[in-house]
């Protein structure tokens, strides 16, 4: 019988059974895009479609972030023509996905991952390299 | 239950534990290499230089020919600058070393691959197709993981960095994917400048050679400085702007990574195909984030105000002295006394052997936020 266990409960109670590393994918070159590949230490603890949902959405908050569009070409020769000093007052278009990103890992995290016993980590701490998923051991939190 | 009471242990920044050789200040908003001499040294050559072009030539510019020479001069010194600081104090893409854990499952990866055996195994490389063309992806022993294309290991700042273009000493800082825009902004507006003061410097001899004779016009004028820097300045910047146009670093045009002497089908695979598109992608795309974050900024902007106005002491004999300051250099009876006083109002004052003229500047503190 699968335990549900909350976020606060597994990151000050529970210990780290194992890591899973989610490494990039870099088969269209050097854009932030996620492997989506389905790791085998997690098929006992989540289902595919899910951990695949996850990824796409990831990989496609990441394509918007790096979007060579008007509204970067806007930005950027803004900040050329005010010497970059405008980068102090106002937030880039990457940093505002950047927060739309951490706050769509803390809302599946809350949802999805820590009822399973999963925490995934915001691959921004390790330079969006790997996203990291954390598992925790599988057991009794209830007194 | 009651929980035991913890002890509350100030968390150290990331900054603070970072493992590369690299000097963080201003609470990690800072970060620059470890051996940062030469980056003053840019500093003082640029300072000088256009110190000494505002105070001999400006004068006598502004009155010849027209005085929006001086403000062209100010606002490319201060894009210069600007620019200069950013390339030198911005995180040029560093990337984290692989946690333990990280390393770990890398090393067991290697090892089911490579069929674990008893001696050293050949160095670990990985292979990956970008857009038809084969790249190899090298395993960096220090950072203990897989380098992303185009990324390499500083030996000097012992960081591997992002689209490595190359260790800049003159700024004192690897130029990486985050600054590499800064690092070409600065080479640009840097070479407009030299030229711009160069051609000022002999426009400004050839104009006083008409009065007094070639030989002493040339012996009036301080030395030109920016002659020999102009050169190298102006070929770096086009360079970088070929380098730039066909979306390769330096490491990589170096090594002829994508050179097609290498094999027919050679191509660089990063290459948007098009100048102009390759163009804005380098200077206008999206900025990435650095992964190292530091504590809230509170910026002052200050306003400054100035103004320069006759000393009433000092009775008029001549037309304005802003403009005669030049003529009287080749006096013995010049002098230049420019005295400092402390915040808030600190003033300049110069005085000729003939008048005095006062300028003074203000600053006023006016805009105190947070980003």
């Amino acid at each position: 019988m699968a335990e549900t266990h909350s976020l606060q409960d597994l990151r000050h109670q529970a210990a780290v059974a194992a890591k899973v590393f989610i490494q990039r994918d870099y088969t269209n070159g050097t854009l932030c895009q996620f492997q989506t590949k389905f790791p085998s230490e997690l098929e006992t603890k989540i289902d595919k479609q899910q951990f695949e949902e996850t990824m796409r959405t990831l990989n496609n908050l990441y394509a918007e972030a790096e979007k060579l569009g008007s509204q970067s070409y806007v930005e950027g020769c803004l900040a050329c023509l005010t010497a970059y000093t405008i980068f102090l007052c106002i937030e880039t278009h990457y940093e505002k996905v950047l927060k739309k990103i951490a706050k769509y890992i803390q809302e599946q995290n809350d949802k999805v991952y820590a009822p399973r016993g999963l925490l995934l980590t915001d691959p921004l701490e390790r330079g969006l390299r790997v996203i990291e998923i954390t598992i925790f051991e599988d057991r009794s939190l209830t007194q | 239950m009651e929980t035991p009471y913890k002890k509350k242990t100030p968390k150290k920044r990331k900054w603070e534990t970072f493992p590369g050789r690299n000097k963080f200040y201003c609470d990690g908003r800072i970060m620059m290499a470890k051996q940062t001499g030469v980056f003053y040294l840019t500093l003082v050559l640029i300072l000088v230089t256009c110190g000494l072009f505002f105070t001999f030539d400006c004068w006598f510019l502004a009155e010849q020919l027209t005085p929006i020479i001086p403000v062209i001069g100010a606002v490319l010194f201060l894009f210069v600058i600007g620019t200069l600081l950013r390339t030198s104090f911005s995180d040029p893409g560093v990337l984290p070393r692989a946690t333990p854990d990280e390393a770990a499952d890398l090393e067991r990866q290697i090892d089911v691959a490579n069929g674990s055996t008893g001696y050293r195994p050949p160095p670990r490389t990985k292979e990956v197709v970008i857009n038809g063309q084969t790249v190899k992806l090298k395993y960096c022993f220090t950072c203990k993981i897989f380098r992303p294309p185009r990324a390499s290991h500083c030996s000097l700042c012992d960081n591997c960095v992002e689209r490595f273009d190359h260790h800049c000493p003159w700024v004192g800082n690897c130029v990486g994917k985050r600054n590499y825009r800064f690092f070409y902004m600065f080479i640009l507006s840097l070479s407009f400048l030299t030229v711009f003061i160069f051609a000022f410097v002999i426009t400004h001899i050839i104009l006083n050679s008409q009065r007094i004779g070639f030989l002493s016009a040339l012996k009036d004028s301080p030395v030109v400085v920016c002659f020999f820097s102009v050169w190298s300045i102006v070929g770096l910047s086009g360079f970088h702007t070929y380098l730039i146009s066909s979306n390769q670093t330096t490491n990589e045009d170096i090594k002829g990574s994508w050179s097609s002497k290498r094999s027919k089908d050679n191509y660089n695979p990063y290459s948007y195909g098009n100048i102009f598109t390759n163009c804005c992608a380098a200077l206008c795309g999206p900025l990435p984030p650095r992964w190292l974050p530091s504590g809230p900024l509170y910026v002052c902007m200050l306003v400054a105000t100035g103004f320069a106005q006759l000393d009433p002491r000092v009775e008029k004999k001549k037309k304005p002295a802003a403009f005669l300051l030049r003529s009287q250099y080749h006096t013995d009876q010049k002098e230049h006394l420019v005295s400092f006083c402390s915040f808030p109002v600190p003033f300049f004052r110069l005085k000729t052997h003939s008048h005095h003229l006062l300028i003074q500047f203000q600053i006023l503190p006016s805009v105190l936020f947070k980003v």
